[in-house]
């Protein structure tokens, strides 16, 4: 619960990769069976084409609802496949395992295997299959109202926090629980105080890990800035500042007790007036101490790869592993000068990256270093590897 | 597809716990293919139940009489209660042995969203039978489940005007762990280093 992030250790990084992916009637995928070479791979083609649902194929291997937080059905390709299934050979810190995620038959519900067996603990996943993605639909996160940033940073702190995930599903439901009792005007002190009591518990873990998140960020972004441009974050929230001044424990009391003081209030709304659910990420560019969201398109897209990376690479510090990159449409806004940067930034981190576009000339600064995989209508047409990449 | 009654026992069956429609089936099989050794004996085995298992009106435990044998029993002090969470936790303290108190047995954890509050929990009932007994000890043994603890919460706030001892079990429960999973050395350490709560 909450515990303190692992200590920074110097072992070897390991980049957490994929090295056979197979496919089975996902979205517009009949079959793949692809040997995944090293560096970088390069998704190009049409709008349409299956690039996208390449990638969300891919993160899918990680736990949640993928890139598109699709339901399992919503999955199946239409109009008569299904149901599907992805399947990877993975290797990385824990040596190489065998991921298979598909539809159960019949059932609105997934099935994961780890080397053919049943794996149902999802922290043990989030542990073996760590995940970072950027997709067009975050396009407008610094825009947007809170609770997408909450989402974001939930994710990242997955990778870090196997049980993270279950920690905000467990504090949301307490707080369901609450506004249930709420709602129905059932004023019992002992039952409201005992759920506040966990609520704030619970609360304060998340929030803490959220905190720690951030701030080992910003330390791991000025420490090593890269080549693309980095951002300045904050979290703003209630909790977040009391814990910045006393510990865990007096925050759990005071929060509690400020639930008990916001229940008239919160029969009324539904919601819960305090508690890091209602906490914001605050991202700033670092080098001009712009809000994101006062930034051009570009520049926001730049600053929010820049942050996966950054991300990426404090894993790799603390765990000794770098999650695996999904870029999808990532240089649709970038110029020239930002796509070389990019370019640099990936060599330099040297995580694996999948990377999606229309266009082949948006990726000239990966030529020569990156697999080129050319995608239509759910088949890969060309594929053009680089020389040194035979395996 | 079978005939319509074979139909009729895998769809009971499926509803057991652990059983999924597949092993409902092999299970409903199992019982076709013996049916004196196994069906005819099953049969008068749940008619038994049917008859005369009830809940206990002092404690929640199943049994055929009512009080039952636990509630009955003179030997057992009336000043140790043990709360848990279900009848499979009773029965894993009795077989541990190392429990000479009697129980209040909640039948599940407090939760607005399933409506299951403390009228179904039977806290109540838990109340009078400490509010009579002036040097009573009472030992939450919920599971440290979210839910237990919540529940364990509320059960020690209400608990504490009754001026009774409330304790806790002691080390050695997992996170997230259930009473009924665990072995019985491990319950009989709990229970001898159960501690106080507040
Ligand atoms: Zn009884």
């Amino acid at each position: 619960m909450g515990q303190a992030l692992p200590e920074i250790r110097p072992a070897p990084v390991a980049a957490l990769a994929v090295e056979r992916l197979r496919l089975r009637d996902l979205r517009n995928w009949a079959r793949l069976d692809l040997a995944v070479p090293a560096g970088p791979v390069v998704l190009v083609g049409p709008n349409g084409a299956g690039k996208t649902n390449l990638l969300e194929a891919l993160s899918l291997l990680a736990p949640g609802r993928g890139l598109r937080r699709a339901a399992p059905s919503e999955l199946d390709r239409r109009p008569d496949g299904g149901p599907w299934a992805v399947a990877a050979r993975l290797a990385g810190r824990h040596g190489v395992f065998e991921m298979a995620v598909g539809r159960e038959p019949g059932a609105e519900r997934r099935t994961v295997l780890l080397d053919g067996r049943p794996l149902k603990d999802r922290g043990r996943r989030a542990e073996l299959v760590a995940m970072l993605w950027s997709t067009p639909a975050q396009d407008r996160l610094f825009q947007e109202g809170p609770a997408e940033r909450r989402r974001f940073l939930d994710r990242l702190t997955l990778t870090l926090d196997p049980d993270h995930a279950a920690q905000v599903a467990t504090y949301e439901r307490l707080l369901r629980d609450r506004a249930v009792l709420l709602r129905d005007g059932r004023r019992d002190p002992a039952w409201l105080a005992a759920l506040e009591a966990r609520i704030a518990a619970v609360g304060v873990a998340v929030a803490a890990a959220r905190r720690q998140l951030v701030a080992a960020l910003t330390e791991a972004g000025a420490a090593e800035p890269g080549p693309m441009p980095g951002v300045r974050l904050a979290l703003e929230g209630e909790v977040e500042r009391w814990l910045e001044d006393e510990p865990a424990a007096r925050v759990e009391e005071r929060l509690a007790a400020a639930l008990a003081a916001s229940r008239e209030l919160d029969a009324v709304s539904g919601g819960a007036a305090h508690g890091p659910h209602r906490s914001d990420l605050l991202v700033r560019d670092a080098a001009s101490g712009e809000p994101a969201a006062a930034c051009s398109t570009g520049r926001q897209k730049a600053l929010l790869v820049g942050l996966l990376l950054t991300h990426a690479r404090l894993r790799g510090a603390l765990l000794g592993e770098l999650p695996i990159l999904l870029l999808d449409e990532v240089t649709a806004h970038m110029d020239v000068r930002r796509r070389a940067a990019l370019a640099r930034a990936l060599e330099e981190l040297g995580a694996q990256a999948w990377l999606s576009g229309t266009d082949r000339g948006l990726f000239a600064a990966l030529d020569g270093r990156a697999t080129f995989l050319e995608i239509d209508n759910g088949t890969i047409v060309g594929d053009e590897r680089p020389s040194h990449a035979a395996r | 597809m079978a005939a319509a009654p074979i139909e009729e026992l895998v769809r009971l069956l499926a509803k057991l716990p652990g059983l999924g429609p597949r092993s409902a089936r092999r299970a409903a099989l199992a019982l076709l293919r013996r049916p004196d050794t196994l069906l005819a004996p099953l049969l008068a085995a749940l008619e038994v139940c049917a008859r005369n298992v009830r809940r206990c009106s002092v404690c929640g435990n199943l049994d055929t009489t009512d009080p039952c044998a636990i509630c009955a029993d003179p030997d057992r002090d009336p000043d140790l209660v043990l709360v848990v969470e279900q009848v499979e936790d009773l029965w894993a303290m009795e077989r541990a042995g190392a429990f000479r108190g009697r129980y209040h047995v909640l039948g599940g954890t407090l939760s607005a969203l399933d409506a299951v509050g403390p009228e179904e929990l039977g806290v109540e009932r838990l109340l009078r039978r400490v509010a009579e007994r002036p040097r009573i000890e009472v030992v939450l043994a919920l599971s440290a489940t979210v839910a237990g603890q919540t529940t364990a919460h509320y059960l020690a706030e209400r608990l504490k005007p009754t001026g009774a001892r409330i304790t806790r079990l002691g080390y050695g429960l997992p996170v997230g762990g259930e009473l009924n999973y665990l072995d019985e050395g491990t319950l009989a350490a709990a229970l001898a280093g159960r501690r106080p709560v507040g």
